[in-house]
């Protein structure tokens, strides 16, 4: 038996800022709406809501996806929330494609948000109760400081200076200048990078994303419908998301073994042999800019250790061989974290239209790839689309 | 038709009140290794897993971090939904629908006793702009939506207690229960107000505890299983989350969710197509508002259906054998895997002193508690 095909429709994304006035089910509804809107189609239209968001913390709301519900479009749908951490953002159209692929519905909405902001006094907070109650809070470690020691890993790993690094920054923040919903777009240099303050050693305040407020909505529709919505469909060819252990101390840091295999397990759906060869532009999960070699290299997209070579080539480019994070990703455009996986997405299924206008990437590619990465440095979530 | 979904495998460590030799953790691999032997896998040979939790009941901002290592589940597809465990099943459900997936493991728990603030938490779900500056305990949602249900359907406060006595009995015979009791209706109606109506005794009490369940394509589970129990319909709904503006006199989330569980079961009358039904009981009054939105009783009926033993263990059609969330504890994420597990016992015939005759179908039904209106419906059969 086939699988039933799956199509991306329509999609909206909020402009990402630091602060946003409105309330987090407010900007559900504003990413829903332009969704809906993109694809003319009505909130009754759809069978059913999958909604994603990570902390619950950010909002301090329990069951935040109860909260959001309203916002989302899940009045008087099957509405369910999904997470995977920091992997949400491409987990949540993954889940949307359940739904559809299943049988059990033909047009499935889903929606990202996050709303960092309402942590006092920073989001940071918000990750302090990430760790093992036993055995690392009592050292009160934060975020950055364990992804400064995956940092040191990788470069120590492969011989890397800072400057190699900086470089993904300068790119990313560079390409979300053309972004219409980028919160920190700039034209930096490396220098400005490796010269920005030190947080916690080897990372630098411009080698991180920011904090964010901003929500993103796509519509999944299954074969028959979605040639009825659109003549330009972008199929959801293959998924794969995978988790590892949650004591992060125990593996080698320098290598994401997860997203490896929740590569694998997409590639091996979507037929493809060779990654590096077959997709044509990606979007891997950049909230630190190291973060954007190390997936390529998960991802299969180049040999372990070469990404900061190919980035420095220009290899990585807008206008480069294989484009990553033509949209300026989450250094760029923002990090309200589920929100900018599907943002990603997004941009892979305008890549894929020939629809990203100043963004849009030359050969007009027919192959993306998106990436979200989460939890203690243990979840890849990988989504294959194809037009 | 080779399309089915199966249950060939679920484990269940009971539920107390309070666990303090073992971490939540030891409670997931206690119920994981149940499932596992019974389905006769190895986690490596299981395709994906499911977790159902929500992070202000674990105490850890993005709880699923810690999902994978007790579930034997390390680099493996594994994902967390903010649900019920019975949603979390109508989600591997999907997953064996897309044809991608054969075999799937579900986890939910309850460790409710670690939590010190219960009632602050619950106090955290409600819209921070609107209801939580009115500084008042969640279950006042569940006080007002009492009074508005026993009013517009004529059931009564008496009838509600009826509820609480023949669930905590029930109990009294169940081993994986931990809140069996002898009351009397008396004993219920003057057990303290909380948000008059509701009585103390009206409200379910805590319980720890997990439920791993492992489910099949329908091939797989033949081959695996002696016993498979299927999943004839599953569906979720969600209303209106708005106190101020949704419907309390009716579960309209249950009547949406039954409605499309019973079109993929194909039941046309559930009192006739099924035999026993386990039904979210987190307060008394709900579980007559589950029957009449099931389409169990009809409307205003529940209640007196109770009062004449048409419900009891012994009735025409039992409902709560295992003794609901008031006899088992209420365990939230995991409450739906607490029926499922008791539900999946009745259809093998193995559920001892509780067992009911001729068991073959039934539907099994939660609400994720207040303040939310959501919900879900499965129907499950042994044949």
């Amino acid at each position: 038996m086939g699988l039933r095909k799956v199509a991306i429709v329509g999609a909206g994304i909020t402009k990402f800022v630091r602060r946003a006035q409105e309330t987090g089910p407010e900007l559900a509804y504003q990413a829903a709406k332009m969704a809906l809107d993109s694809c003319e189609l009505k909130l009754k239209d759809i069978d059913m809501v999958t909604l994603g968001t990570a902390p619950d913390a950010f909002d301090g709301v329990h069951m935040k996806g109860e909260y959001l519900l309203g916002g989302a479009g899940g009045n008087k749908k099957p509405y369910i929330r999904n997470y995977v951490g920091g992997g949400t953002g491409v987990f949540a159209p993954i889940h949307g494609w359940m739904h559809v692929a299943s049988g059990l519905c033909d047009l499935c909405m889903v929606v990202c948000e996050e709303k960092m902001s309402s942590t006092h006094p920073h989001p940071q907070g918000a990750f302090l109760t990430i760790f093992d109650h036993t055995t690392e809070q009592p050292i009160k470690p934060t975020l950055i400081w364990i992804f400064a020691l995956e940092m040191r890993r990788y470069m120590e790993r492969y011989g890397l200076k800072p400057e190699d690094v900086a470089r993904v920054a300068v790119k990313n923040k560079k390409n979300a200048l053309d972004h219409p919903s980028a919160q920190i777009p700039a034209e930096l240099t490396v220098e400005d990078v490796v010269n920005s303050e030190v947080l916690a050693d080897p990372v630098h305040r411009l080698d991180i994303s920011p904090a964010s407020d901003g929500a993103a909505a796509i519509i999944l529709a299954s074969e028959h419908v979605a040639k009825r919505i659109t003549d330009k469909p972008v199929w959801i060819e293959g998924v794969g998301w995978n988790l590892d252990t949650a004591y992060w101390a125990t593996k080698d840091l320098y290598y994401p073994r997860y997203v490896e295999k929740a590569a694998r397990m997409a590639y091996d759906m979507a037929g493809i042999k060779e990654p590096h060869k077959e997709i044509q532009v990606a979007e891997p999960y950049d909230p630190f800019d190291y973060k954007e070699l190390h997936h390529m290299e998960g991802l299969l997209l180049c040999e372990r250790g070469e990404a900061a070579r190919l980035t420095a080539e220009g290899y990585t480019a807008r206008d480069g061989n294989l484009p990553i994070c033509p949209s300026g990703g989450a250094l760029g455009v923002g990090n309200p974290i589920a929100a900018t996986g599907l943002m990603k997405v997004i941009e892979i299924f305008l890549q894929l239209r020939g629809e990203a206008g100043k963004r849009q990437v030359p050969g007009k590619p027919r192959v993306g790839l998106a990436q979200a990465w989460g939890d203690l440095m243990q979840v890849g979530t990988v989504i294959v689309l194809k037009r | 038709m080779n399309n089915r979904v199966g249950i060939i495998g679920i484990g269940c460590t009971g539920f107390k009140p309070v666990t303090p030799d073992v971490s939540y953790r030891e409670l997931i691999f206690e119920a994981a290794k149940k499932a596992y032997d019974e389905a006769g896998l190895h986690p490596k040979e299981i395709d994906s897993f499911i977790s159902a939790t929500e992070d202000f009941m674990e105490g850890y901002s993005i709880a699923d971090e810690y999902v994978p290592d007790q579930l034997g589940a390390v680099l493996k597809s594994v994902h967390t939904v903010a649900a019920d465990f019975l949603q979390a099943l109508g989600v591997g459900y999907m997953m064996i629908k897309t044809g991608q997936f054969k075999t799937i493991a579900i986890e939910a728990h309850s460790k409710a006793s670690n939590i010190e603030t219960l009632d602050d938490v619950k106090t955290f779900g409600l819209d921070p702009v609107y209801i939580r500056p009115l500084k008042e305990s969640a279950d006042f949602i569940a006080g007002l939506e009492m009074r508005r249900f026993l009013e517009r359907t004529g059931n009564t406060e008496e009838q509600c207690a009826e509820v609480v006595v023949k669930n905590r009995k029930n109990a009294m015979n169940n081993p994986y229960a931990g809140h069996g009791a002898d009351l009397t209706v008396d004993d219920v109606m003057n057990s303290h107000p909380i948000s008059t109506p509701l009585k103390h005794l009206d409200k379910a009490q805590s319980s720890d505890g997990a439920v791993v369940c492992v489910i099949a394509a329908e091939d797989v589970a033949k081959s695996l299983s002696k016993n498979p129990i299927w999943i004839d319909g599953i569906m979720w709904y969600s209303d209106n989350a708005n106190v101020w503006s949704r419907c309390m006199s009716e579960a309209t989330y249950i009547k949406l969710a039954a409605k499309k569980a019973y079109e993929m079961a194909k039941i046309a009358n559930p009192l006739k197509d099924t035999q026993f039904a386990e039904v979210c009981d987190e307060y008394s009054y709900k579980e007559l508002q589950h029957l009449e939105a099931l389409g169990i009783a009809r409307r205003g009926e529940a209640g007196y259906l109770t009062q004449n033993g048409f419900t009891a263990l012994k009735g025409d059609y039992p409902v709560n054998p295992s003794g609901g969330s008031l006899g088992t504890g209420h365990s939230f994420e995991a409450s739906g895997g607490m029926k499922v597990f008791n539900s999946v016992l009745q259809l093998r015939g193995q559920a001892g002193k509780i067992q009911i005759k001729n068991a073959n179908r039934c539907i099994v039904q939660i609400y994720r508690g207040v303040p939310t209106a959501t919900g879900a419906v499965a129907v499950l059969s042994n044949e």
